[in-house]
């Protein structure tokens, strides 16, 4: 049974493993087609999600707890980058909104 | 049988890693994009650092591994709401099937303020009335 298991975890991280590949694989397609800048950092933000998921499959398939912290520095990354992403967009259409520049919008960061 | 249920919770988040791939893929709009990447992707990285928790069987990683999946779902849901209204507000098309879009016209022209909801100010401008929204 535990010989079972162990063979079965295997097997498991290999499917695992092509399923995030196949799923980046359409994440970098909406990444490149986009429409809009949203759509990109949404494929963007979902990058992240799958490299941690990738990390902590390899850390699993390796015995390697070290990964993990890897994997939780990019969720950091991953968050503060699509905050920032938001910002841009939101700053961008509130001055478009207003027909300015941009750059009168600094008081309020 | 750890070995068993951890390979079951990286089969399962393998699944939802990959239907979030397929939603972003698939579906129409940034928004409908947005669902399928925040809840499945959230749920598919998160699956697989339980698994990850559960496979270590050490105090110190399965810790670590909760801590960073406590920290996936606490801010998921923020990035989507930023993105979200970001998206809104600049314009990004809806679905032509969309049926309702219970938020058109509730921003005032400024694209700061929601108007008929109780919470006046969405931002912390309260202070510097916006005599250009009127």
């Amino acid at each position: 049974m535990a010989e079972f298991g162990a063979q079965f975890l295997e097997w498991s991280i290999d499917i695992a493993y092509v399923a995030i590949i196949l799923s980046f694989a359409l994440t970098v397609f909406r990444l490149l087609r986009g429409p809009t800048l949203s759509d990109r950092v949404v494929a963007l933000d979902m990058m992240a999600l799958l490299g941690i998921a990738f990390i902590g499959l390899f850390s699993i398939a390796t015995g390697e707890a070290a990964y993990l912290d890897v994997a939780i520095a990019l969720a950091l990354i991953g968050f503060l980058a699509t905050v920032a992403f938001a910002r841009y967009i939101y700053r961008g259409a509130l001055a478009e909104r207003r027909g300015a520049d941009i750059s009168d919008e600094g008081d309020d960061s | 049988m750890i070995d068993f249920i951890s390979a079951l919770i990286v089969l399962i988040g393998a699944a939802f890693a990959l239907i979030a791939g397929i939603g972003l893929f698939r579906l129409p709009d940034v928004y409908l994009r947005m669902h399928a990447a925040t809840k499945a992707g959230t749920l598919g990285a998160g699956l697989m650092l339980l698994a990850l928790a559960l496979d270590a069987q050490q105090l110190e990683v399965a810790a670590r591994a909760i801590a960073g999946i406590l920290f996936l779902l606490f801010t998921a849901p923020i990035a989507a709401h930023l993105l979200g209204r970001a998206g809104y507000l600049s314009g990004s098309p809806l679905w032509t099937k969309t049926r309702f879009d219970e938020l058109s016209e509730k921003y005032d022209a400024d694209g700061r303020k929601l108007t008929g909801t109780p919470v006046e100010d969405l931002r912390r401008d309260a202070t510097k009335p916006d005599d250009r929204a009127t």
